[in-house]
């Protein structure tokens, strides 16, 4: 498919990828759509993908002897190698399909965190993470009393690596959960940095790639982190199906979180035994064909190239960085050195909430509100949340010069 | 200035930008003595409501604090000024028929009871085409209902 094999990155080219992107809006405006980092659109590609396996090679998977069953299966086990290669990681085996990041989150928590962490160690995150990336640590301290550390972060938004140093170098801590890209700020967290400092100390990693893997390579060998993880719909594939991806031996000594056909090797009243991994994490019917748009999804934005992806998005920030500048009243949130795609920002005379109102009066859609960092807004003293514009590869300057022109005259508006 | 968002006048009226940007009865009660708070979950609104009875055990005065945006801070501003000299009997029935208002845009049997009343709410009516504002303009009249019935939480939720 020549859609698959741009040259160069042309993203006039790439819109035409994306059906939504041609759907005109209210009063016959172009959509604009700056709200990625909530959840991406997707490209025809994808959308094919899944509507073909569901009209021509789809059964359950792992247990029919038929052909089309055998047909899914490999499908689904396809999508698996497509995603260990992705991430490079050594074996599809160490690539476990979840939900979506959450649930890999809450598998780590439960896994290793209630299975083989010990109750004296610690977790520690960072003042930037998402709820998805507190909540299921909080929840293990309250069950099993493992302490929960932060890392502070500068006023700038970057993780204080001093700080870090600090909350390690009791060596109590067992794992480091932290964001490889901030979801609010935009910061893209030194992770290699973070991998070595906390093995020094004895602490393995779990890095959310929630935002980072839409946006750069991600090589988990390179990085060298205990576990990685992403989610489908955030990198232009379906909801419903994200990525756990582990070293094999720690997989190994995690028990499973749900029980139930898949997971097991053999099964009698008085005992089960765990199928390997990554089976053993994959209880009941998968999503079989959202694991097929995944694939669709990876291969998509492999053909592209995720080099061309990251300096279109480092323009787009450049770009960002310099035209919010010029917005009247308006303070953006974080200035990291290495940021992603995502612009946080306060305007002084509107309410988040008013503000993303009027921009979707003009097609423009963005999200108001804490973003599900509630903690890190309260760090930077914004209860009322902020409003966030944040890209994806199909994101344009043009886009961006029409959100700055409609967020002056929404200041207007409120004055 | 002629502009991108001039349709929006009609949800945001004039009344609303004011009573946002400067809300009436934005202040403790410190003899208070009946209050709640109430939350929107969704977007981070919160307001704390204080009522002060009189004697007969009609709303003697009405204030709250909190932040939000200006459709929440605006209605409870406005409602804050509605009730007083309402019994709580009143006061409730003035919410329900606000809370119809705010949801379809139009109250037809509002006319006879409140007439004065709805029509000092009604610059909020323009919410209605906005199903994710509702909750804005309706969570200071569930706190209201809240501190009436003696519950210390509301959410719009």
């Amino acid at each position: 498919m020549d859609t698959l094999a741009p040259a160069t990155f042309d993203v006039a080219r790439i819109r035409q990828d994306f059906p939504i992107l041609s759907q005109p809006q209210a009063r016959g405006r172009p959509l604009v759509f700056l709200d990625s980092g909530a959840s991406a659109q997707k490209p025809r590609v994808v959308i094919d993908a899944m509507v073909r396996c569901m009209e021509t090679a789809y059964a359950n998977v792992h247990r029919g002897a038929y052909r089309l069953s055998e047909l899914a299966t490999n499908s689904y086990e396809a999508a698996r190698e497509a995603t260990a290669r992705f991430i490079n990681a050594v074996d599809a085996r160490e690539i476990v399909f979840t939900r979506n990041s959450t649930e890999a989150m809450n598998l780590v928590a439960h896994g290793w965190g209630r299975g083989v962490m010990k109750p004296g160690q610690a977790v520690l995150i960072s003042e930037l993470e998402h709820h998805a990336n507190i909540v299921p640590w909080q929840m293990l301290r309250d069950d099993k009393g493992n302490e929960l550390r932060v890392c502070r972060i500068t006023d700038s938004g970057e993780l204080d690596l001093d700080d870090l140093e600090m909350k390690l170098a009791d060596g109590k801590v067992g794992l480091v959960a932290i964001a490889h890209m901030s979801n609010v700020l935009g910061t893209v967290t030194p992770v290699e940095r973070i991998v070595a400092m906390a093995h020094a100390h004895g602490a393995k990693v779990l890095l959310d790639g929630s935002q980072a893997a839409v946006h750069r390579r991600v090589d988990v060998q390179a990085i060298g982190c205990d576990f990685y993880c992403f989610t489908g719909h955030k990198l232009y594939g379906p909801t419903g199906i994200g990525v756990l991806w582990g070293k094999p031996e720690h997989l190994d000594r995690m028990p499973p979180m749900l029980g139930g056909g898949d997971m097991i090797s053999y099964v009698t009243f008085e005992k089960s035994e765990w199928a390997p991994v990554p089976a053993k994490f994959e209880a009941g019917t998968p999503a079989i064909v959202e694991a097929v748009g995944l694939h669709a999804a990876i291969d998509y934005v492999t053909a592209i190239g995720m080099p061309a992806i990251e300096a279109h998005e480092r323009s787009l920030v450049d770009h960002a960085t310099s035209t919010l500048a010029t917005v009247p009243g308006l303070t953006l949130l974080g200035a990291a050195q290495d940021r992603g795609g995502v612009f946080a920002f306060a305007l002084d005379a509107a309410h988040p909430h008013d503000l993303a109102t009027l921009l979707d009066r003009a097609g423009i859609a963005v999200r108001a509100g804490r973003h599900c960092a509630e903690p890190l807004h309260t760090r930077f003293g914004l209860e009322n949340g902020t409003t966030r514009a944040s890209f994806g590869l199909y994101t344009t300057r043009e886009e961006i010069d029409i959100l700055a022109q409609a967020l002056t005259e929404a200041r207007e508006f409120f004055r | 200035m002629s502009g991108l968002f001039d349709d929006l006048r009609d949800l945001y009226q004039e009344v609303i930008l004011d009573h946002g940007r400067k809300p009436r009865n934005f202040r403790r009660l410190d003899d208070a003595d009946a209050t709640a708070r109430g939350d929107n979950p969704m977007c981070g609104d919160r307001i704390e409501l204080f009522i002060r009875r009189a004697p007969d055990g009609s709303i003697a005065d009405a204030a709250f604090q909190g932040r939000g945006c200006a459709i929440s801070t605006a209605s409870a501003s406005l409602m804050t000024e509605t009730v007083k000299g309402k019994t709580a009997d009143e006061a409730k029935d003035l919410g329900a028929k606000f809370r119809e208002l705010a949801m379809t845009g139009v109250c037809p049997d509002c006319g006879a009871s409140f007439a004065d009343e709805m029509e000092r709410l009604a610059p909020l009516s323009g919410v209605h085409e906005f199903p994710s504002r509702v909750k804005c303009a309706t969570l200071a009249w569930h706190t209201l209902n809240a501190a009436l019935d003696g519950a210390k939480e509301a959410s719009s939720e």
